[in-house]
């Protein structure tokens, strides 16, 4: 009789947190559901009303938003791509040739350089946005992509994994083995630490691509000419646009369009994805 | 013998300089000299006013003064915090409440990698293109007003109301997180010793006693990054409110953040007020990143 009070409660416990999973999943997945929908529908059919199936719009939005003139958006996509991807390149290489520079050598200044990137690690770019933009703009790199490239090769975060990772992952022995061999210490870096960290620079490469991709506050200070927009800009300069006079079927391909490319990398890298997460705060 | 090790050594540490050049000589141009001269600018009248340009001239603390008692400054401050904490709460207590239900052997969760997967996706999602899309959707002609009049309500205009406003922006806030603090604090927990909890499961305490007696304080370091991280991160909420007020703040700014008003001053050129904010935001997360620091030297010291 209490066993199967017991057993019930178990049941109903149970029931109680696959529902709780599945409303948090719904949450999630309804706002993305309805811009699909409302992506593949056409102006007037989204101004009539809500509607939970797909329409036939969606090649004619996607034509129309990509020949808008006043949004560069195949122009944004390929600055997006291009901005993104090398601050991926640059940021996984040069932070792991500085946490390369931190586990290997012994020198005076090692522990000042790990204390040192660990404090400004958390400094968010906003609080010298200030002279950021004046500085640049003395360079003469204002209106530039190079502002938004460049800095990612100080990357503390990065460097930070990096290193949990070599403590881990890469004896060494080996390094003084290759020296025994003869080679160099730059051949050493780029021929055999790099394959040995190619799990976490694949990881944090993703990481850097995508907060890239979705940088908005230094490229809207930055960029002023159309054709250096990325796509932050512009869906930005689309909410300020008019709205009530905009085609709501483009407004919604925009953003499909933004955020189509990391849900792809997404839904093939997943589980890396979620893994590289749970690394990056915990060593045990 | 020994000289020769020595000399050897000496020889490889100029490498261990080298290659820090990159990282160091990037960090001092992009960011040591953009946070010096922010700091400096802070201490100088410069503005413009209509056309003319107003200084620089040095006025010491003056713009301290002005921005801290003469501006919307604590206003904008409240606001940022009171939309961060509303966030936040309701994001701890539900990511504990997974990351507790995810590492469960008893209750063994079925598609745990799907929800796990589903939840931290919004995460790597654009913040503009998000808050694009609720507004989209929430707009007075948009689809979730098209329900609600369907349902038979009254259509409701979250953009002029100041909880619907608010209220949105938590919620994405809340969706945008929620999923990397869950995994987060699911790594505490799958670090904590198995002894230790079947210890307390002899000792005959419940999930709930086990929770709060075992698991809870194994994992404070990790509950401690995730609040002071997400302090951070509240500080610089910018994107989300931006996107969604189309830069205005909201019903008579009562959703303008601290780093939407300094981007306000950065366009105006407004610079001097704009170095004072900068430095009172920069003392703040020097503060919160300096307890992070001691979290992580802490367990590396473990």
């Amino acid at each position: 009789m209490d066993l199967q009070k017991e057993m019930r409660l178990r049941r109903l416990n149970k029931f109680f947190v696959y529902l709780v999973l599945v409303l948090l999943t719904l949450i999630c997945l309804f706002p993305f559901y309805l811009l699909i929908v409302n992506s593949s529908r056409a102006h007037s059919e989204v101004q009539k009303g809500f509607s939970a199936t797909f329409g036939s719009f969606f090649l004619p939005n996607l034509r129309n938003v990509m020949s808008n003139k006043e949004l560069p958006v195949l122009k944004g996509i390929v600055n997006s791509f291009v901005i993104a991807g090398s601050s991926a390149v640059l940021a996984t290489y040069f932070s792991t040739l500085t946490a390369f520079s931190v586990y290997v050598y012994e020198y005076k200044l090692k522990k000042f350089v790990f204390t040192f990137i660990l404090l400004i690690m958390m400094i968010p770019n906003q609080v010298y946005a200030l002279g950021f933009i004046r500085w640049m703009n003395q360079l003469g790199l204002m209106d530039s992509h190079l502002p938004l490239i460049i800095p990612s090769v100080a990357s503390p975060i990065v460097f930070y994994f990096m290193l949990s990772y070599m403590q881990s992952n890469l004896p060494l022995a080996m390094i003084e083995a290759a020296r025994i061999d003869g080679a160099s210490e730059f051949r050493i870096f780029n021929q055999m630490v790099l394959p040995i960290m190619k799990p976490a620079i694949a990881v944090q490469a993703i990481f850097t691509f995508v907060g890239s991709w979705n940088n908005y506050f230094i490229p809207s200070l930055i960029i002023r000419s159309a054709d250096k927009k990325t796509l932050p800009i512009l869906i930005a300069q689309l909410r300020s646009a008019d709205y009530l006079k905009f085609d709501m079927g483009q407004v919604y391909m925009l953003i499909f369009l933004a955020i189509i490319p990391i849900l792809v990398i997404y839904i093939f890298l997943s589980k890396y994805i979620v893994r590289g997460v749970a690394m990056g705060s915990v060593k045990e | 013998m020994k000289s020769l090790k020595q000399r050897k050594s000496i020889s490889y540490s100029k490498w261990g300089y080298v290659f820090l050049l990159p990282f160091f000589s990037v960090f001092i141009v992009f960011t040591l000299i953009p946070l010096v001269s922010t700091i400096y600018y802070s201490f100088f009248e410069n503005y413009m006013s209509g056309l003319t340009q107003i200084g620089p001239t040095f006025v010491g603390l003056d713009n301290y003064k002005t921005i801290l008692f003469e501006t919307d400054l604590p206003k904008y401050a409240w606001n940022t915090f009171f939309i961060w904490i509303l966030g936040f709460i309701p994001q701890i207590l539900i990511s504990l409440l997974l990351a507790v239900w995810f590492t469960s052997k008893r209750l063994d969760i079925k598609f745990s990698s799907f929800f796990k997967t589903v939840i931290y996706m919004p995460n790597l999602i654009m913040a503009a293109a998000f808050s694009m899309l609720f507004f989209a959707l929430f707009s007075d002609v948009g689809p979730v007003n098209n329900i609600i009049v369907s349902l038979g309500f009254e259509r409701f205009s979250f953009m002029e109301s100041v909880g619907g406003n608010r209220g949105l922006i938590v919620l994405m806030n809340f969706l945008l997180w929620f999923g990397n603090t869950t995994i987060l604090i699911m790594a505490g927990v799958m670090g904590i010793d198995d002894s230790i909890l079947e210890a307390a499961q002899i000792d005959g305490a419940g999930p709930w006693k086990t929770f709060w007696h075992v698991t809870l304080p194994s994992i404070k370091p990790i509950l401690v990054y995730v609040l002071i991280t997400s302090m951070i991160g509240g500080i610089q909420m910018f994107d989300v409110p931006q996107i969604f007020t189309n830069g205005r703040g909201g019903p008579n700014r009562t959703s303008m953040t601290l780093i939407m008003y300094l981007n306000n001053h950065l366009f105006s050129k407004n610079y001097g007020l704009a170095g004072a904010l900068s430095v009172i935001l920069l003392i703040a997360t020097a503060i919160l990143s300096f307890v992070v620091y001691r979290n992580l030297t802490e367990k590396e010291a473990k």
